[in-house]
């Protein structure tokens, strides 16, 4: 089956691609690593019969977000972990802390695989008995435009907030 | 036709990636790319039981995010550089002191 085929190469293109994310010491790579994962997920999404998310995807999070990590990258040009002597002798750093964290991801791991195991009705195909117009981008317009319209507005008022926050962080000092 | 669990599978692996990056990683970049893996795993999620339930609001809520993620994203990289500025360093431990 092709569709299973495809599926499977996705999602182990997204998992490794974001499981090399975390084990990279050059952020650039990084990066670069991360739009390939996120060119995955919209692959699967596609899949899902949600092109308008899938395309968003691209755009907005490889074409623009991502770019913005890359534009920060180059501009600090601070590529490795530095390993001060602050950093060796911090706090943080002492053998009971750092266990109580390795206990409670392992808990994560635990909560995650029994939430899965103990889920009804997943075994069901996705979109069997679906109805067919769920992907149009007409149906999510007038579902986006009237249900929710008030939370889009607010979206945009946050969006506004976000620009100026960071215009008025990232200045330099003594500019006004 | 895949199952609704596989979606979720590959969805909880994503999420628990994005949190052993946060905790794990000393590089404020590399940690803000975690919570956007962890951000997209919800996404993930939301999609395939939006299709499995027929409707069309778990691609609405992704849309949502999708902005969020472009917020928290411009104002955590603007709030990077400015701590770089001050002490030449990305590691997260480096700024401790509330005030120097």
């Amino acid at each position: 089956m092709p569709e299973t085929l495809v599926f499977y190469l996705l999602s182990a293109i997204a998992i490794g691609a974001s499981a090399l994310v975390i084990g990279q010491r050059n952020p650039m790579y990084s990066v670069l690593l991360l739009i390939a994962s996120f060119g995955a997920l919209a692959g699967l999404y596609i899949q899902l019969q949600a092109p308008f998310v899938a395309v968003a995807q691209i755009i907005i999070y490889a074409g623009a977000i991502m770019v913005l990590f890359l534009f920060v990258v180059m501009l600090l040009n601070a590529p490795q972990e530095d390993a001060a002597e602050w950093d060796r002798t911090h706090p943080l750093r002492r053998p009971t802390i750092s266990r109580f964290g390795g206990l409670l991801a392992a808990l994560l791991v635990v909560q995650l695989a029994w939430a899965l195991l103990s889920a009804r009705g997943v075994e069901a195909p996705v979109g069997a008995g679906a109805v067919a117009d769920t992907g149009s981008v007409r149906a999510l317009g007038r579902v986006l435009f009237s249900e929710y319209v008030f939370a889009f507005e607010a979206t945009s008022v946050l969006i506004l907030v976000a620009m100026l926050g960071a215009v008025v962080l990232a200045r330099r000092e003594g500019e006004s | 036709m895949i199952p609704l669990g596989h979606y979720l599978f590959v969805s909880a692996v994503l999420f628990a990636i994005g949190t052993a990056g946060v905790f794990l990683r000393r590089n404020l970049i590399t940690i803000l790319l975690s919570v956007e893996i962890m951000l997209n795993a919800v996404n993930l999620s939301f999609v395939a039981f939006g299709r499995q339930l027929g409707t069309v609001d778990g691609q609405i809520i992704v849309f949502f995010v999708m902005t969020v993620a472009a917020a928290e994203a411009a104002v955590g990289l603007a709030i990077v550089i400015a701590l770089f500025r001050h002490r030449e360093s990305l590691n997260p431990d480096a700024f401790t002191s509330l005030k120097w």
